[in-house]
């Protein structure tokens, strides 16, 4: 075991350098590799510097930091609902992030993008946590009866997610067709318009509640075992259960904030990284965050270019990959 | 038939010939009920009188219909699988036959209320079939949440493929609204194609009734029963496809109908599906014909698409009856 998690890491790591290369290299100005890596040791020309420096890397670490973030969301969440299907874009949390942020932006302006005030900016991950909390509070007190029962947890949230999603719907109808394809890129997950900004606002809240979680990572195997040998084993699982459930909320909504509602990926990532170390959670989470990191990086690049210069929500672009295999999953069984 | 039955379908009957008629006079422009009148039996050439008889009455009925089938396929499918929450709309029959219309808009060629039809029906057969291989393999041991993530999982992915497609046409509204249901665009052509299509099918529903009650009763009893569940379960999905189809094709994606409606009719009448199956044929119509009612008169002189509309109102019943399952 402990030969393939080394294994593992090495090819992770050099898949994940790699995409961080073809990301910062192709687009509508594509730059060689040589000539990325002179970049970055500042060397490049000023067209170069430009390219990578203000606009590329930046959307590449927002990337990295979402996929991190929902990778994440994602193994805790399979953990505490001890469903391995679940993921926080199902089940209504992502939803209930980008309501909040939906209603933030949209508060008194008429156009999207273009115009959002820093003072907005900085509120946007804030609406966004607490949009995700009401929506997790809404389906954990509607799930709860003497107790949460995993299956429960998961059904319910499925309908919060189509409840709160046909509200956005209604909301995002009355606008003209300009704002309406701005709202609908941003609700299906997308990383347009992405600034350094949006990375320093976020990440170190996030790197706050990724520390928590691993620090938690001995709970989350003990929680895989079931409630009633987990509580045997001294933990008590549902105020446990309740604390992870947050983290995980908070980890959703960070992502949610910049990236809007990313399904699949907090599935993907924790699935891939089960199959290749095993379901210990300290190993589980880096290898899933690495591998999510280099699905949506790609993801990302291959929505920027496929169709240029109209870009493909890279959300959707997950769902395309991620289904499949989702099903693939329910088969398998 | 008991006083139960005959209590509940009176009212409903009471209160669908009253929504028949709210939903002919009230609108965006209200016409008195003695227009009305008229305009079925004296016709003149005005527009009061060209407004009910080409838009409202053929609008009301096919709300009638669509609601109806609606209500019937849910009751067929919770029948089938013996799953409470089973319903096209949650299990990503009605996305694939949206993404084939996406497609077919997208191509021009074949637009159309008959290209649109031909197109949702491909799409559902896929769909369709895909849930088929689902609920056969997961037959005997029905696991519920996995079989309602699948359903997500598949209507996202139809539904993504159908935004792609419609942002790179530069239509991604329209397909919103379309996928947000409503029965905007509603002639007489779409009144005959949902009467022809959906009324044979449904039809046909009916008479499997007493086999669908069989099925409902579980895999092993079925088969003592010298039926074969396996062969009962897919004939019943397949018919489902032309319904579920002409109804988008018709009004595009209207979710919950198809589930709150048998659930009720089920808590108040048992289990016997020969009694179930028309009675929500009636309900589902009675509540989407006042569904679209107040659709229509809510932010008049818009509409707002009925579908989320039902979905609004569907969803905490859904969460409700999770609760009471028990799981």
């Amino acid at each position: 075991m402990k030969k393939r998690v080394f294994i593992t890491s090495i090819v992770v790591s050099i898949l994940f350098v790699f995409t961080f290369l073809l990301a910062a290299s192709w687009g509508s100005y594509s730059i060689s590799f040589g000539d990325v890596i002179k970049t970055f040791f500042g060397q490049g020309s000023l067209l170069q510097r430009t390219t990578i420096w203000d606009i590329r890397l930046p959307r590449i670490c927002v990337a990295i930091v979402v996929g991190v973030c929902l990778s994440t969301a994602g193994c805790v969440l399979q953990s505490v609902t001890r469903n391995e299907l679940a993921e926080p874009g199902m089940i209504g949390i992502n939803a209930g992030a980008a309501v909040a942020v939906v209603l933030l932006i949209s508060y008194g302006s008429t156009s999207y993008y273009d115009t959002i005030g820093d003072v907005a900016l900085f509120v946007m991950p804030i609406a966004a946590i607490i949009g995700a909390l009401l929506s997790g509070f809404l389906i954990y007190f509607l799930s709860y009866k003497k107790g949460v029962s995993p299956t429960r947890l998961i059904l319910t949230g499925i309908g919060v997610n189509v409840g709160i999603n046909a509200f956005i719907s209604l909301y995002q109808l009355n606008m003209s067709k300009g704002d309406y394809n701005q709202v609908l890129t941003w609700t299906s997950g997308s990383l347009w318009g992405s600034s350094w900004k949006f990375f320093w606002l976020v990440t170190p809240l996030a790197v706050v509640f990724l520390l928590l979680i691993m620090w938690k990572a001995k709970i989350l195997d003990v929680m895989d075992l079931g409630d009633e040998i987990a509580t045997g084993l001294g933990v008590k699982v549902e105020r446990e259960r309740r604390k992870l459930f947050f983290y995980a909320i908070v980890l959703a909504a960070l992502a949610t904030s910049v990236a809007g509602n990313i399904a699949f990926l907090g599935l993907l990532g924790p699935h891939i990284a089960k199959r290749l170390v095993g379901p210990v959670h300290r190993r589980q989470i880096p290898v899933a965050a690495g591998i999510s990191s280099v699905i949506i990086i790609l993801a990302d690049s291959i929505s920027r270019n496929a169709f240029s210069p109209i870009e493909v929500p890279a959300g959707i672009m997950i769902a395309i990959v991620g289904v499949p295999y989702f099903i693939y999953l329910m088969l398998r069984e | 038939m008991n006083k139960k039955a005959v209590a509940f379908i009176s009212t409903c009957s009471i209160i669908a010939i009253t929504g028949l008629v709210v939903a002919i006079s009230a609108g965006a422009k209200s016409i008195p009920l003695q227009t009305v009148w008229n305009s079925i039996f004296h016709y003149e050439d005005i527009l009061d009188m060209q407004l009910v008889r080409d838009v409202r009455i053929p609008r009301v009925i096919c709300t009638a219909l669509v609601g109806g089938i609606l209500g019937v396929t849910g009751a067929m499918m919770q029948g089938v699988t013996r799953n409470p929450i089973a319903e096209p709309s949650l299990m990503g029959i009605t996305q694939g036959a949206t993404l084939a219309i996406a497609i077919a808009g997208a191509s021009q060629s074949i637009y159309g209320l008959l290209g649109n039809t031909v197109a949702a029906f491909i799409g559902a057969l896929f769909s369709g079939l895909l849930v088929l291989a689902f609920s056969l393999k997961n037959a005997r041991n029905m696991n519920l949440s996995r079989l309602l993530l699948a359903g997500t999982a598949l209507s996202t992915f139809f539904i993504s493929m159908a935004t792609i497609i419609a942002l790179l046409t530069n239509k991604s509204q329209n397909l919103a609204f379309w996928v947000s249901g409503g029965f905007r665009a509603v002639t007489w052509n779409s009144v005959k194609l949902v009467l022809v299509v959906g009324g044979i099918a449904t039809i046909i529903a009916l008479f499997m009734a007493p086999k669908i009650n069989v099925v409902n009763l579980g895999e092993d009893v079925c088969i003592g029963l010298g039926e074969n569940p396996v062969k009962i379960r897919m004939f019943t999905l397949l018919l489902l496809i032309p319904m579920c189809a002409v109804c988008v094709a018709v009004a595009g994606n209207i979710a919950f109908i198809g589930l709150i409606v048998p659930h009720i009719v089920r808590k108040l009448l048992g289990q016997d599906y020969r009694m179930i199956m028309p009675v929500s044929f009636l309900f589902g119509a009675t509540l989407v014909i006042w569904a679209d009612v107040l659709a229509r008169l809510v932010n008049q002189p818009y509409e707002t698409p009925i579908g989320l509309f039902t979905s609004l109102v569907g969803v905490p019943l859904f969460i409700w009856m999770i609760r009471k399952e028990n799981m």
